[in-house]
């Protein structure tokens, strides 16, 4: 299931969704910031929560360029494929 | 034109939502004078300071003082230079010694502020090779010198040695140097670092340690030399960075090591280089406050024993604080509104803590944050517990 960019982008949603207080009709294009309300804080601790779900870790400075979740989604597939 | 506020729109309806609710505005609070450590004029009132960070009480120690007097009567107030140009007076030479000396280090840089001994030391340690790892509550300054130093920065989960062995063991393959940045005492939350088992991690995985002791230097260990020596891990640690600004109660920052390679980090260092020294009456204060640190080992065991007085009588009144009995004690509250209404009821009954609000805290949560000090009498403490406790009662908590 998180072996593509899309199935990554499900499980993070999937993640999202477990919290009520996300919208519940987001999707891979939903920006995280202005479109979940998350600050730059909740954004770091919720990718600590994908980064043990995939066995990788995110440096921060990627995540400057990330805006929604499909970003995030191909963010971490490209580290997982290095990794792998 | 583009108005180079707007990006400011959403920071100012935060602050005009928090200062509209609050009687007087949290960010402007103005001690007037203090009359002693603990004790200071607030809006024309005699108020217990319990949030200042001056743990030892020697902001206002009679030998600093006299030692500050001096010495700008001797060499006047500034040094109006670089370290590296006309900025370093023999005081600084000498005060370098002494601190590596305490610290039982071959090598110590004194920095202008404790802000940039941050900046200054990890921007001159890793670059863009590098790998920070950062204990996700790491202090605004520490996240501010990762970004400074270019490095690729990864968080670990807040005092937790399984969650930093499993990054470290993710960059198994990585090339360039890893560093691991934890603090001895968080400042927002009295939390104790575990540095004794980081140690062990960072050995088996090739890594540098460094400790930021701003909040246990002169607080914690038999000599005051921090979390490392209560945890007896000193020699596993790489680089101390620490603050006159706390238990000194002065002002200025240090860096400590053993590593023979930081000698040229005063040739790379910006926040070192680019910035005046710190004046020679500051200097001068912050041996005299030192001297009279280490003379007076009596103040760490009355600031222990106030740490747990205030500690206790926060829970006994049934107020949520950290597990950690240390001279920051938080008390977290559920919701802003709650918390600036309480900290104002404190103010406006004679007690001053810090109001910390989220993001700057952990979990979302704003904190009233208080801070304990030698100089406190246990009628004080004792007085500051049963205003919480009348407060917290009014709250309905």
């Amino acid at each position: 299931m998180t072996d593509s960019v899309a199935g990554i982008s499900g499980m993070i949603i999937e993640k999202l969704l477990a919290n009520p207080k996300v919208p519940r009709d987001i999707d891979g294009n939903s920006k995280i910031v202005e479109d979940l309300a998350f600050d730059s804080l909740a954004v770091m601790n919720f990718v600590m929560e994908i980064e043990d779900e995939l066995d990788v870790s995110v440096p921060l400075d990627k995540l400057a360029d990330i805006r929604t979740i499909n970003d995030l989604a191909a963010c971490l597939h490209t580290l997982k494929a290095a990794h792998a | 034109m583009t108005d180079i506020f707007a990006k400011h729109q959403g920071l100012r309806e935060a602050y005009e939502g928090l200062t509209t609710a609050s009687p007087r505005n949290p960010f402007e609070v103005v001690i007037e004078r203090p009359i002693s450590a603990s004790v200071g004029i607030i809006e024309g009132r005699e108020t217990l300071l319990f949030g200042t960070n001056n743990y030892l009480g020697l902001s206002q120690s009679k030998k600093a003082i006299e030692a500050a007097v001096e010495t700008a009567e001797t060499m006047g107030v500034g040094t109006t230079g670089s370290r590296i140009a006309n900025g370093t007076f023999g005081l600084h030479r000498k005060l370098e010694a002494k601190l590596a000396e305490f610290f039982r280090r071959k090598h110590c840089m004194v920095f202008s502020t404790g802000y940039q001994a941050n900046l200054g030391t990890i921007s001159a340690l890793v670059n863009k090779d590098d790998i920070l790892l950062l204990d996700a509550d790491s202090h605004a300054s520490i996240y501010d010198g990762a970004k400074l130093s270019g490095a690729q920065v990864i968080r670990f989960r807040h005092n937790d040695p399984v969650d930093l062995e499993k990054r470290l063991a993710r960059l198994k393959d990585h090339t360039g140097a890893k560093l691991i940045i934890a603090e001895g005492i968080y400042s927002m939350t009295g939390n104790v670092a575990p540095l004794d088992k980081f140690v062990d991690i960072k050995t088996r995985h090739g890594a540098y340690l460094m400790a930021d002791e701003a909040h246990s230097f002169g607080v914690l260990g038999a000599h005051g030399r921090g979390v490392a020596e209560m945890q007896g891990c000193e020699d596993g640690i790489d680089f101390v960075v620490g603050t006159f600004s706390k238990s000194l109660g002065t002002v200025g920052g240090y860096c400590v090591t053993d590593h023979d390679g930081v000698d040229l980090m005063r040739l790379c260092s910006r926040p070192y280089m680019f910035t005046a020294s710190l004046p020679p009456e500051i200097i001068a204060a912050t041996m005299a406050a030192l001297e009279d640190m280490q003379a007076r080992p009596e103040l760490r065991t009355k600031l222990q024993e106030n740490a747990a007085r205030l500690h206790a009588g926060l829970q006994k009144v049934g107020l949520k604080t950290g597990e950690h009995v240390s001279p920051v004690v938080a008390v977290t509250l559920e919701t802003v509104d709650q918390a600036v209404g309480f900290w104002n009821a404190l103010l406006e009954n004679g007690v001053y803590v810090n109001l910390s609000l989220p993001p700057a805290t952990p979990d979302n949560r704003p904190l009233l944050r208080c801070s304990v000090m030698a100089a406190h009498s246990p009628e004080e403490i004792d007085r500051a517990v049963a205003v919480f406790g009348e407060v917290a009662k009014h709250f309905g908590l």
